[in-house]
């Protein structure tokens, strides 16, 4: 399997790697996948009172291109608002990193785990 | 040292330079078709296919006058399945394999069921291992041959060869051996071993791709249907102009396995125990089949909460294979790890070391720290790990499969 170099570049040096506490309530939270599919993904979001999301964290059990998908999206997400965050099409992350086909389902996955999160934060603040 | 590292000596061996030399001279010099009869230039080509033939016989302790060569084990075991089938049809329709054969075994059983045979797959236990009371319980009245494989591919378990055959040759029924993996690291004696067809590969052990050979027992007499036509060289079994210089290397590299094997044996004993307790080190390992009953080439582990190809994508530095074939598109975990019953997450978490004669302790060492290293960086980028750390059961959580 070949992979792109951005593919390879996101492996090799994973952007915002960690977790934050997730019973913080600026803190969204979103696990998406299944070990026995190959890949689990929880991505974590920071939101500041404005609704904007300040920083994001990332742990993936995957292949290359789903701890690439994961890095990219971390990175996507910050500065954005809720809505321009969920709103990350799978297609924009495949397209950046070059994915094959075999390999759409990890940004699909990406963009299950954004939306995951933005839903966590909303539960939290529901009024 | 020279880096990638090659591990992967199951997949196919370099041809030993000894080998080669001794193939060379059958390409330029000795050129000739051992079939011509009428001037010298076949006669010596005969003589040195026959000193081949002499060779392969003396390590697996049979007649030369049993083998016949192929174009590897792939044809062998092709020839040796469907050509009994064929032969033996109007005596009974049912065969019987394991499910952790090699493909060649399945899709060549695959293939006669089609053709109207019933095939039953046997599973193994948890260690690799066949129980021979289901075994003996599976076979029936109708049941016209047996095919297990002596060393597993994947897992390197060694199946109980000698108590099948007597299983087998008490009822009449014909017993196929797959010994791709076994030559030059199990002792096989035909004279002793109620096998009536093995199947052989020389890339295996140290000789060239493109080459095999099959016995076909005489005594008592087996019989197949050619499923080659052409000139009816190899006894009518197979036809078409031998190979010399790849024959001759298969000879040379047996020659040599028969010499070698017990002194290379424990030397690679003793490496492969170096890499298992250098990789126990780490927590959450597990070896893969009978750790006992295996040649010590093998060593298949899994290694929980990381995935397997990014696994071997981050252990650059050695060449490996993987239990999960997602490389190759499918995203199914291995079949073998999945008949031992481990889990999906497992089985794609796995890796299966193969050592071999140019294998050196530095290798070993580079590889154990190489690997060490991976897996803690992954595991630190693994939710599943961070869970587990926290003391999550993984098989409480619900998850969504996708």
């Amino acid at each position: 399997m070949a992979y792109s170099d951005k593919v390879i570049d996101h492996y090799e040096n994973p952007r915002n790697v960690g977790s934050f506490d997730k019973g913080d309530a600026s803190v969204g939270t979103g696990m998406v996948g299944a070990p026995a599919c190959g890949d689990v993904m929880k991505l974590q979001i920071k939101v500041n009172k404005d609704g904007v999301i300040e920083d994001a964290r990332f742990k993936t059990y995957g292949c290359g291109s789903a701890i690439a998908s994961s890095s990219l999206v971390t990175e996507w997400v910050k500065g954005k608002k809720l809505e321009e965050a969920a709103s990350i099409k799978n297609t924009q992350i495949a397209a950046e990193l070059s994915l094959p086909p075999v390999k759409i389902h990890c940004s699909i996955l990406a963009e299950d785990a954004i939306k995951a999160a933005v839903e966590d934060y909303r539960k939290k603040h529901k009024p | 040292m020279k880096l990638p590292i090659y591990l992967d000596y199951s997949a196919t061996t370099p041809v030993d330079p000894r080998v080669a030399q001794k193939m060379i001279p059958y390409l330029t010099e000795h050129f000739g078709n051992p079939a011509s009869r009428s001037h010298v230039f076949g006669w010596k080509a005969e003589e040195a296919v026959e000193q081949a033939r002499e060779d392969v016989a003396a390590l697996v302790r049979c007649d030369a006058k049993d083998l016949i060569w192929t174009s590897g084990a792939t044809e062998s075991i092709n020839l040796a399945l469907k050509g009994a089938a064929e032969f033996y049809k109007t005596k009974g329709k049912h065969l019987l394999t394991v499910k952790t054969e090699h493909k060649a075994t399945l899709d060549s059983m695959r293939e006669l069921e089609r053709r109207g045979f019933e095939v039953t797959y046997l599973d193994v236990q948890p260690d690799g291992l066949l129980d021979l009371g289901q075994l003996e319980g599976a076979l029936r009245k109708d049941t016209i041959l047996v095919s297990v494989m002596f060393v597993n591919n994947e897992i390197g378990v060694v199946q109980d060869i000698a108590a099948i055959g007597e299983l087998c040759r008490k009822r009449g029924i014909l017993f196929h051996v797959d010994s791709a993996q076994a030559t030059g690291k199990c002792d096989i004696d035909l004279q002793a071993l109620k096998v009536d067809l093995m199947s052989f590969s020389a890339h295996k052990t140290y000789g060239p791709k493109g080459v095999g050979a099959l016995f076909i027992r005489r005594k008592p007499r087996v019989r197949l249907e050619a499923q080659m036509h052409g000139g009816g060289h190899e006894r009518g079994f197979r036809s078409g102009t031998l190979a010399t210089h790849q024959i001759v290397g298969m000879g040379e590299a047996y020659r040599l396995a028969r010499l070698e094997m017990v002194a290379e044996r424990d030397r690679i004993r003793a490496l492969r125990d170096r890499l298992l307790t250098g990789l126990n080190r780490m927590e959450e390992v597990f070896v893969n089949g009978d750790l006992e009953r295996r040649v010590p080439h093998n060593l298949n582990m899994s290694f929980n909460y990381v995935e397997g190809e990014s696994l071997i994508m981050a252990v650059k530095d050695i060449a490996v294979s993987s239990g999960s074939a997602c490389t190759s598109a499918s995203l199914e975990p291995s079949y073998v790890l999945r008949a031992l019953g481990r889990s999906d997450e497992l089985a794609h978490s796995s890796i299966r070391f193969t050592l071999g004669r140019f294998t050196t302790a530095e290798e070993i060492d580079y590889a154990v720290d190489h690997i060490q290293t991976k897996v803690a960086k992954l595991r630190e980028l693994s939710p599943l790990w961070e869970m587990h750390k926290e003391g999550v059961d993984l098989n409480t959580v619900q998850w969504a499969a996708h």
